[in-house]
């Protein structure tokens, strides 16, 4: 491989854990607001969080486009508070990555937290534990496996995202393109070794983030 | 018994499901048994007292605190109490003991103690541990250990934080028989041991006479009888209760006479002798119970013994039941008596035999039509 290529993969790493940090703790919350509470809107919030999944990811792309855009809600805002632009840079990449791949982790983890029996937290409960520490000994320890294989996914389908990156971050070698822009670009541009290569590439990280998180549902505690 | 600490009004219903009503219960220190049926919701209230379950309306006090206080359905939020159960000091002991499957023994026992100094909490959970005979087991994980000792980690979790009140549901219902009577001797020498009020659910009347100082019989939803656990056993007093106190031979009777506080009763064309103390004085129509244990069989009948009733009866049926043996005897009506094996094997009880049932006046129960 040569130099480019390994920045390309090491910068595509970078952007799905990062984009990873970005959706822990959003995901956990939400998912266990999902799992363990009713509350009015929360058929909406559901489908909200998983429309990412069924939506074509330009699509996604273009809501983001519009939400961080110079003009955007969010957009102006970060602009003029923090001077930090989004759109075009390697923050965007992040944010569509995170978005992208939020659903997997929300439904994984959602699953999980279902699956824990809650007669263990109000044990906990009754030895004195308050919410958080429930959740920290309790909840998360014993949805463990299924919350892991959650993050794989949700990785595995970050360095896979190519839609949404494109639309909001587009294709800036260096700044902003990832593997599967990278890709796309080198089969455009007739460069077949090239392309092979970070398919290759592609192809032995999902494969492994799938497995391992395959493994991790399987096997029972 | 030192005083009433918990007092409970309250009612709950699940959707769909029938409507539990604590109906003025008062708990004093010792051990009180919740006795009945399944379904008759006595883990409900459990619950309810530990605050697992939040009751539709009522009050729970306990001591000086209030734990839970709701009136009407539809009031206005304020004026609402409640205690979430991190906030009451209970130590709690579901039926099937939800011991943390990813904690050790020693880390399941301790979660508890949080709020100690880590000196303070392992010196506490090295005295429990041995105080409980569980020393070696301390790194294992729930799965690891037999049933028994599920149920002494179980107890140990909740006691070691020296909770102020103590909340078993069915502690040996998970048990194999064998460890189950075995334990049954242990837990209660454990319980008296630490002198913490406890209340305790079972649906087994032995563990209730076993375990309990007072007992609180439930059924359908309501406590029906409350008072010292050989008293409720040995005169429940309507027939709901007798049903659910499991009182072998029940049958129905007229009174003939009373006369000195004895009554005298009819059934069919048998005569018996109780007393009338508990009767309505226009009572005529009874419910006559019997229970196995009080029946004495002897081979010849004695011209002078002290039991007023002497009932010539015919051995139907013998059956063995645990270390006991369950006679089913014809002496016009069908009566049950539960005799040793040693005492069987004495008599040479066979199928047929004829000998004589003895009963004293006082285990001749009686319960008026009207309840």
């Amino acid at each position: 491989m040569s130099g480019v290529e390994w920045q390309l993969v090491g910068f595509s790493l970078r952007m799905a854990l990062t984009s990873l940090l970005l959706i822990l703790p959003v995901g956990l919350a939400l998912a266990w607001w999902l799992a363990r509470k009713n509350w009015p809107g929360k058929a909406l919030v559901e489908t909200l969080v998983s429309l990412p999944l069924v939506l074509p990811p330009v699509v996604t792309g273009l809501l983001l486009l519009q939400l961080f855009g110079r003009r955007g809600l969010v957009g102006s805002w970060l602009h003029s508070t923090l001077d930090c632009d989004v759109v075009f840079t390697w923050r965007a990449v992040v944010i569509a990555l995170a978005a992208m791949s939020l659903p997997l982790f929300v439904r994984a983890a959602r699953t999980a937290f279902e699956e824990v029996d809650v007669k263990f937290e109000q044990l906990a409960r009754t030895l004195g534990a308050g919410e958080w520490r429930v959740f920290f000994t309790i909840t998360l320890p014993l949805a463990k496996r299924g919350v892991l294989a959650g993050t794989l996914l949700s990785f595995a389908r970050a360095l896979g995202e190519f839609g949404a990156t494109i639309m909001v971050a587009g294709n800036i070698p260096g700044r902003t393109t990832t593997l599967p822009v990278a890709i796309y670009q080198a089969v455009e541009n007739g460069e077949d070794a090239h392309a092979w290569t970070l398919a290759g590439v592609s192809a032995v990280i999902a494969f492994a983030a799938v497995f391992i998180s395959e493994k991790l549902l399987r096997r029972k505690t | 018994m030192n005083g009433k600490i918990l007092t409970a009004n309250f009612r709950k219903q699940f959707p769909g499901g029938p409507e539990i009503v604590a109906d003025d219960l008062r708990i004093g220190g010792g051990i009180t048994v919740l006795f009945g049926a399944s379904g008759s919701g006595k883990t409900t209230i459990l619950r309810c007292l530990a605050g697992l379950e939040i009751p539709d309306e009522g009050e729970i006090k306990f001591g000086g605190e209030s734990w839970f206080q709701k009136s009407g359905k539809r009031q206005a939020a304020s004026g609402h109490i409640f205690a979430p159960p991190q906030k009451r000091r209970i130590g709690f002991v579901p039926q099937d003991y939800a011991l943390f499957p990813h904690l050790s023994v020693v880390d399941n026992i301790g979660y508890g103690l949080k709020e100690l100094p880590a000196t303070e909490r392992t010196l506490r959970v090295a005295e429990t541990l041995h105080w409980l005979g569980l020393e070696d087991l301390e790194m294992r994980l729930p799965r690891e250990l037999s049933g028994g000792q599920q149920q002494r980690v179980a107890l140990a979790r909740a006691v070691v934080r020296r909770p102020k009140l103590l909340l078993l549901d069915e502690p040996l219902a998970a048990l194999d028989t064998p460890t189950r009577l075995r334990l049954r001797g242990e837990l209660r020498q454990l319980l008296r041991q630490l002198g913490i009020p406890t209340i305790l659910v079972t649906h087994d009347r032995f563990e209730a006479l076993a375990l309990g100082d007072e007992v609180v019989v439930l059924h359908a939803g309501r406590n029906v009888q409350q008072g010292a656990a050989p008293d409720v056993f040995s005169q429940p007093a309507n027939l709901a209760v007798a049903e659910i106190t499991a009182v072998e031979t029940i049958l129905s009777g007229h009174i003939l006479a009373t006369l000195n506080g004895l009554a005298t009763v009819a059934v069919g064309a048998t005569r018996l002798i109780a007393l009338a103390k508990d009767l309505p004085p226009a009572a005529r129509a009874v419910y006559v119970c019997i229970r196995a244990e009080d029946v004495i069989l002897i081979r010849n009948d004695v011209i002078q013994s002290s039991p007023r009733n002497h009932l010539p009866a015919t051995v139907r049926e013998l059956g063995r039941e645990g270390p006991l043996v369950r006679v089913t005897l014809d002496c016009g009506f069908s009566l049950i008596a539960l005799l040793t094996q040693s005492a069987c094997e004495e008599l040479a009880l066979q199928k047929g035999e004829q000998l004589f049932a003895l009963l004293k006046t006082p285990q001749v129960h009686l319960i008026s039509f009207a309840g």
